[in-house]
């Protein structure tokens, strides 16, 4: 299943070169369609793979600047995929894209280092725009990812077991941004309406996902063993 | 956007992170240090039995308590020595020789060894090791040894006779035997597969027996040495009718055993199965009906295709995850007994009338009450407002409940008006929105412009106090659960 690139054909570097990892083959082949068809063109498909290992294969071959990341496959999914190749590339940058929306998955595949999540009914044009976003270094949060971060991060009477103070809090200013990703506005009207530049904005999001990614907070696996998945 | 990587370094350490968030499965009463390490591997649902519990394996990098494992690969008998060396990070070679030598303070190396096999989980499956066999042959020399050493100093000592000693030496030899048929390491399958597999093979049953024959031979030897042989034969005979008769008594319990372990099998297996149907829908259907929303064309019959997968696709979430506000695990049953659950449902009622996407998401939850049931009405008409006027296909609901206050905020991209110069089909905003939020003491706030989308803002207070519903407000609290779909 694993098919080299056909269409970098006089591809300039400016593109991001990204790998489409789903074991579905429509919605690979779906997924490339849309992004290489849009008008102004920011993102090339230079590699796709339906399972685990062939994924971690493409990675390690083409290495792309982003792989977009279905969470549920055999194998042990994305995370698996995460855990495989995140150590050889640490300059690959995970992009999760499915079509789950339980809090389980979201929390569990950022917490095994994806820099985003979008779901699967997200617009090519979107898409293509999450892809060069996370590129660049930040981190994509849909409305819902926020949402789940933020009742996470709440502080629930009676929480206990936090092991880091300093980890487990999201700053004011970090739930501020995140109220507003959760109701759906982008950076740039985030920036405006709290008076901040849009780097800030983009630092205090990178922010979030650190903390998301590497507290120890109790409440947080808690929060997300609650609402397992079948 | 260049420099925002120094200022958020990428982290690197998170990589076991995984574990905590999504492996309630490792049983703490089995394992206290799980509970806080990355259990990834823990998973495998099979009752664990206590000699043999498969533990998940402990954290590299975490500060935990580790146990002591004994080892699979390259025991000579039961890999407790191999496991305190590894524990301990000695050399095995060491460890072995301690236990020789406590053998001979009274048998204690015996007793310990013993007690450390009984105690020690065997590690879990799949630790690759390489054993080389000059370690294995000094194992056995040792283990030979110590049983040597235990034979000559009991004669030297002369606290026990020789008749007590030769007949002990036999009888733990075939314990030994026995106990190492029984440990051995495909034993630990499920509850079911053990019952077969407790005896392993032909080779398995040999030894096994060889074991018993062992046993039996050093007690009758000790009791022959100890006891004339007529009180032999009536104390055998006694012992003979009396595990007869207990082995007649205790039918039934065998029996409902038996059917027990047949009962949980069956159990597990129709558990397993409903799981795997759930997660082929969900790879299968769901993937298919997200397929089918973003290929549906922009004309009438397109979005009418598009209208049905949506409504489609939501039903079965609620179907596989419990419907939304409510937990997988705990349905919110049949009406709408949260506000988050309302809202929801509203927004799925939305979708389905007007033929676009609505995406609720729901922080915190409260109970419904008329004013949270009034708060939904209003979202509703704002929801139904973006629908007929902006002209999009999207519209993002979130809502928020904190202790104070019920916030939601219903937005959309769409065309944007005056609010100074409302035509006549705003009504609905003007009127049904502000009156049912004016009356159950909240407000609306309004953002928008031509050209730049809507943005309604309800703000309910809750506890009748101040209100303030900016959006930065500092510290949440959300009493409830939010909506798990």
């Amino acid at each position: 299943m694993t098919e080299p690139s056909g269409t970098t054909s006089g591809t300039p570097d400016e593109l991001v070169t990204v790998v489409v990892v789903d074991d579905h083959a429509l919605f690979r082949r779906g997924v490339r369609a849309e992004l290489e068809s849009l008008a102004r063109r920011t993102v090339s498909v230079v590699g796709e793979a339906g399972s685990v290992d062939e994924a971690v294969a493409v990675i390690g071959h083409r290495k792309p600047d982003v792989v977009l990341l279905d969470v549920h496959m055999p194998d042990g999914g994305g995370a698996a995929v995460l855990s495989r190749t995140r150590p050889e590339h640490p300059d690959v940058v995970f992009l999760a894209l499915s079509v789950s929306d339980a809090a389980e998955d979201v929390i569990s595949v950022i917490r095994a280092g994806a820099r985003g999540y979008v779901t699967k009914t997200i617009s090519g044009r979107e898409l293509a725009d999450a892809v060069v976003r996370v590129k660049a270094g930040d981190a994509v949060f849909s409305p819902r990812l926020a949402g789940f971060v933020l009742d996470a991060f709440a502080d629930r009477p009676g929480a206990t077991g936090v092991v880091d103070p300093e980890l487990d809090q999201l700053t004011r200013r970090e739930r501020d941004v995140l109220r507003l990703l959760a109701r759906g506005w982008s950076y740039k009207e985030i920036a405006a309406e709290l008076v901040i530049s849009v780097k800030t904005v983009e630092t205090h999001v990178s922010s979030v996902l650190r903390k998301t990614q590497s507290s120890n907070r109790h409440e947080l696996s808690r929060w997300a063993s609650d609402r397992r998945l079948v | 956007m260049d420099d925002v990587e120094d200022v958020a370094p990428r982290p690197d350490r998170v990589d076991t992170g995984v574990g905590p968030a999504i492996d309630p499965a490792v049983d703490p009463a089995v394992d206290p240090a799980a509970t806080s390490t990355d259990g990834a591997g823990g998973t495998d649902g099979a009752a664990p039995s206590p000699a043999t519990a498969p533990a998940p394996p402990a954290a590299p990098t975490a500060a935990v308590v580790r146990r002591v494992r004994r080892r699979r690969e390259g025991a000579v008998i039961a890999g407790v020595a191999g496991g305190i060396a590894d524990h301990l990070g000695v050399d095995v070679l060491r460890v072995r020789l301690v236990f020789v030598l406590l053998v001979a303070a009274a048998g204690a190396g015996f007793a310990a060894y013993a007690l450390l096999w009984l105690f020690c989980p065997i590690e879990p499956r799949g630790v690759r090791r390489a054993v080389p066999p000059r370690e294995r042959r000094q194992g056995l020399g040792l283990a030979t040894l110590g049983v040597l050493l235990a034979l000559v100093l009991s004669g030297i000592g002369g606290q026990l006779s020789g008749w007590v000693v030769g007949p002990l030496a036999v009888v733990l030899t075939g314990v030994a035997l026995v106990w190492r048929e029984a440990d051995t390491p495909d034993a630990e399958a499920g509850l079911a597969q053990r019952s077969r597999r407790l005896v392993g093979g032909r080779l398995g049953l040999l030894r096994l027996l060889a074991g018993a024959v062992l046993v039996t031979a050093g007690i009758a030897a000790f009791l022959l040495g100890n006891v004339d042989l007529s009180q032999v034969q009536f104390g055998l005979l006694a012992a003979l009718a009396t595990l007869a008769g207990v082995v007649v008594l205790t039918v039934p319990w065998w029996m409902r055993l038996v059917r027990e372990l047949g009962a949980e099998r069956r159990e597990r297996i129709r558990g397993q199965e409903r799981a795997d149907i759930a997660a082929h829908l969900h790879d299968s259907v769901l993937q298919t009906l997200a397929l089918i929303q973003k290929q549906a064309g922009e004309d009438v019959a397109g979005r009418e295709v598009r209208r049905l997968a949506r409504s489609q696709e939501r039903e079965l979430r609620a179907w596989l995850y419990g419907p939304p506000g409510g937990d997988a695990g705990h349905p919110a049953g049949a009406g709408d007994a949260t506000f988050a659950a309302a809202l929801a449902s509203t927004a799925g009622e939305v979708e389905d009338d007007y033929g676009l996407r609505v995406a609720p998401v729901v922080v915190g939850d409260a109970p419904l009450d008329p004013d949270t049931t009034a708060l939904v009405a209003a979202a509703r008409e704002a929801m139904v407002n973006a629908a007929k006027h902006a002209g999009v296909d999207e519209v993002d609901v979130y809502a928020e409940v904190e202790p104070e206050t019920v916030e939601v905020f219903v937005r959309d991209r769409g065309r944007g008006f005056d609010p100074d110069a409302v035509p006549e089909d705003r009504r609905g905003l003007a009127g049904s929105v502000r009156d049912r939020m004016t009356r159950h003491g909240g407000r609306v706030r309004l953002r928008t412009a031509p050209g730049e989308g809507t943005e309604v803002g309800l703000v309910l207070p809750r506890a009748r106090r101040g209100t303030h519903g900016a959006p930065s407000n500092g510290t949440s609290e959300t009493p409830l659960e939010e909506e798990a779909r």
